[in-house]
């Protein structure tokens, strides 16, 4: 591998009126790698988020995405075609699209009004659009509105998204929120699916699930790192313990 | 299909009716009960310019979320833009007899033309003024807004504050587009005098192809995969960014090619009307035109035409019945078609999905991206 890393960051603090809601948070994810995130509510890992696809600006720190690619100057639209992927934590698709169309604009492409205007789809799309449909199990309802889905169905829908764009970094915000177990089972083997061909960041605070996913683990907990490793290892760390259960 | 239909209804509706119409007016003798007499010509030339100025609306509005409550300022520009070029038609035989300066600008005692004059007295040139004008103010307003990511009421606040400002401008004597009083007068248009009924005719079956030209123009937009990105902008903008598609661009794209097309309906309702003055900017006409839309239903095209066609044959029954409750008449309009028909009239008509699980849904979404918004 030429590339030593995928995504550092380095000493990053974001601070709202005063409250630090990053304090110098430094992380290093490898090319291929999948890392769950965890933390108690309010440690920063919606923010860690925020700052990696360009939503909330840094005040210090760097965050550089493959060699020497420093995302802290670029925007969201920017960061996303540099092939950095997010998914919300409540499923958000375009709900008066039909399904296919959901994906036709997610399918990696140019992206300018300009094509837009005059775009044909191509056979090669047409093809992609059909694989993951097939992926994502919603051929039959490829030409309902977005909005007609169950939540189950939104929630794969946005993932297919994410796949269209083909991204290098997938960042996935609570991907088994609100789901049964057999669902929450099914996601995490989609998940390491995923993770075959590219390089997956899972915020969570399900032990369950992060259990199931088998990955090393970063715990944040007031806007810095508290304790890094394999999910034993972390259920051991003292600091870990107290933090989520010596209150 | 649905939408081919649609297609197919509304340009035979425009094109058909405003053919009719014009046939019973010229090929009819006067004495027929059959007849059209003229004034109805001439209405049916403004609802049609009305219902360009809606259409442009419901593209930016229907389609982008883009609520403006300013784009009468464009359709007005367009106005002058056309209204410059009529004066100059009028040549000598204003009652001043000038033969370049409008009796307007001798009346307050200047003696040169001024620069932003020139090139008027062609067709051709203030043809492309209509256009190049209202243009370039979208363009710039939009660029400027659209980057700052202004939306919502913050961004109608502003579009309303546009149009005021563009008409106190215009109601100096000093900027040289007649004042108060604003251009009128006109005698004739490409050496076809103003007066006569077959070029009224003419200019009302001029405004309704212009209209359909409009309506295929902004379909074949919505339909493209432009379109698509413009509905998903619409309907969850954060997300967009996240694909890597800039709102700000595709905004600015659809709200330029809306001006452009409210400022040649503009255009076509200065010579039907035979005035234009700083009271088209007022900010309540540009509130007005958005009902229309609301009325007709937002979001399908033809409902901005239906809308701004149906509101206005009310408005001109009730103005002349009952003037004073008309803006009773029409605020009561506004409330009962948010509260009872959000789809408006064609929503009436057309089986949709019905909105209700679908409402669930997009609050939920409403709610996350207003937390990814934060």
């Amino acid at each position: 591998m030429s590339e030593p890393t995928l995504l550092y960051l380095d000493g990053v603090t974001v601070s709202f009126d005063g409250f630090k809601a990053l304090n110098e948070l430094s992380m290093v994810l490898e090319p291929g790698e999948m890392r769950a995130v965890i933390g108690p509510n309010g440690a920063g890992k919606t923010t860690m988020m925020d700052v990696i696809t360009g939503k909330t600006r840094p005040d210090q720190g760097r965050i550089v995405f493959g060699a020497d690619i420093d995302l802290t100057k670029l925007d969201e639209p920017a960061i996303a075609r540099l092939g950095i992927g997010r998914k919300f934590q409540q499923p958000t698709v375009f709900e008066t699209l039909t399904v296919r169309d959901n994906l036709l604009l997610a399918l990696a492409g140019d992206r300018s009004p300009r094509f837009t205007l005059w775009a044909r789809e191509s056979a090669d799309e047409h093809a992609q659009l059909d694989r993951l449909l097939a992926t994502i199990r919603l051929v039959q309802e490829r030409d309902r509105r977005a909005a007609e889905l169950s939540h189950g169905q939104k929630q794969w829908l946005e993932i297919g998204m994410l796949l269209a764009q083909d991204p290098k970094l997938l960042l996935i915000d609570e991907p088994a929120a609100g789901m049964t177990d057999a669902e929450t089972a099914e996601t995490a083997e989609l998940l390491r699916e995923i993770n075959r061909t590219r390089s997956v960041v899972v915020i969570d605070h399900d032990m369950a699930f992060v259990r199931a996913l088998g990955v090393k683990i970063t715990v944040l907990d007031e806007g810095c790192v508290l304790a890094e490793g394999s999910i034993d290892a972390i259920q051991d760390n003292p600091h870990v313990i107290e933090v989520y259960l010596g209150r | 299909m649905r939408l081919d239909r649609a297609n197919i209804a509304t340009l035979s509706c425009v094109l058909g009716g405003a053919a009719v119409l014009a046939a019973m007016n010229l090929l009819i003798p006067a004495v027929s009960p059959l007849h059209v007499p003229d004034f109805v010509i001439a209405i049916a030339g403004k609802y049609l310019c009305y219902a360009i100025l809606a259409l442009a609306i419901d593209l930016v509005w229907g389609y982008a979320g883009i609520l403006t409550l300013g784009h009468a300022a464009f359709f007005a520009l367009g106005g002058y833009a056309m209204g410059m070029y009529l004066m100059r038609e009028i040549g000598a035989r204003g009652v001043y007899a000038n033969p370049t300066l409008p009796d307007f600008m001798v009346f307050i005692g200047w003696t040169h033309l001024p620069w932003y004059w020139y090139g008027f007295s062609h067709f051709w040139f203030a043809l492309a003024m209509v256009m190049v004008v209202p243009g370039t103010l979208a363009f710039v307003f939009g660029w400027f807004a659209f980057r700052s990511r202004v939306s919502g009421v913050y961004l109608s606040i502003i579009t309303q504050a546009l149009t005021y400002a563009l008409m106190l401008a215009f109601f100096r004597n000093d900027m040289g587009f007649g004042g108060n009083n604003g251009m009128t007068d006109f005698k004739d248009v490409l050496g076809f005098p103003l007066n006569r009924e077959s070029t009224e005719t003419g200019l009302m079956l001029v405004t309704a192809t212009v209209l359909s030209l409009s309506f295929l123009l902004a379909r074949a937009m919505i339909h493209s995969r432009f379109g698509k990105v413009l509905i998903a902008v619409r309907d969850a903008e954060p997300r967009t960014r996240f694909l890597g598609y800039r709102p700000e661009s595709y905004k600015l794209v659809v709200w330029t090619v809306s001006a452009i097309i409210a400022a040649i309906g503009g255009a076509l309702y200065v010579p039907q009307v035979g005035i234009i003055n700083p009271s088209e900017f007022a900010p309540g006409n540009s509130i007005e035109a958005v009902i229309w839309v609301a009325v007709g239903g937002r979001g399908t095209l033809y409902g901005a035409i239906l809308g701004a066609m149906l509101v206005n044959l009310g408005k001109t029954w009730l103005t002349s019945a009952l003037p004073e409750i008309w803006l009773f008449a029409i605020g009561g309009l506004f409330i009962v078609v948010t509260l009872f028909l959000p789809r408006g009239i064609t929503g009436l008509f057309t089986t949709r999905q019905p909105p209700k699980g679908s409402k669930q849904a997009s609050a939920a979404t409403e709610a996350s991206m207003r937390e990814a918004a934060r």
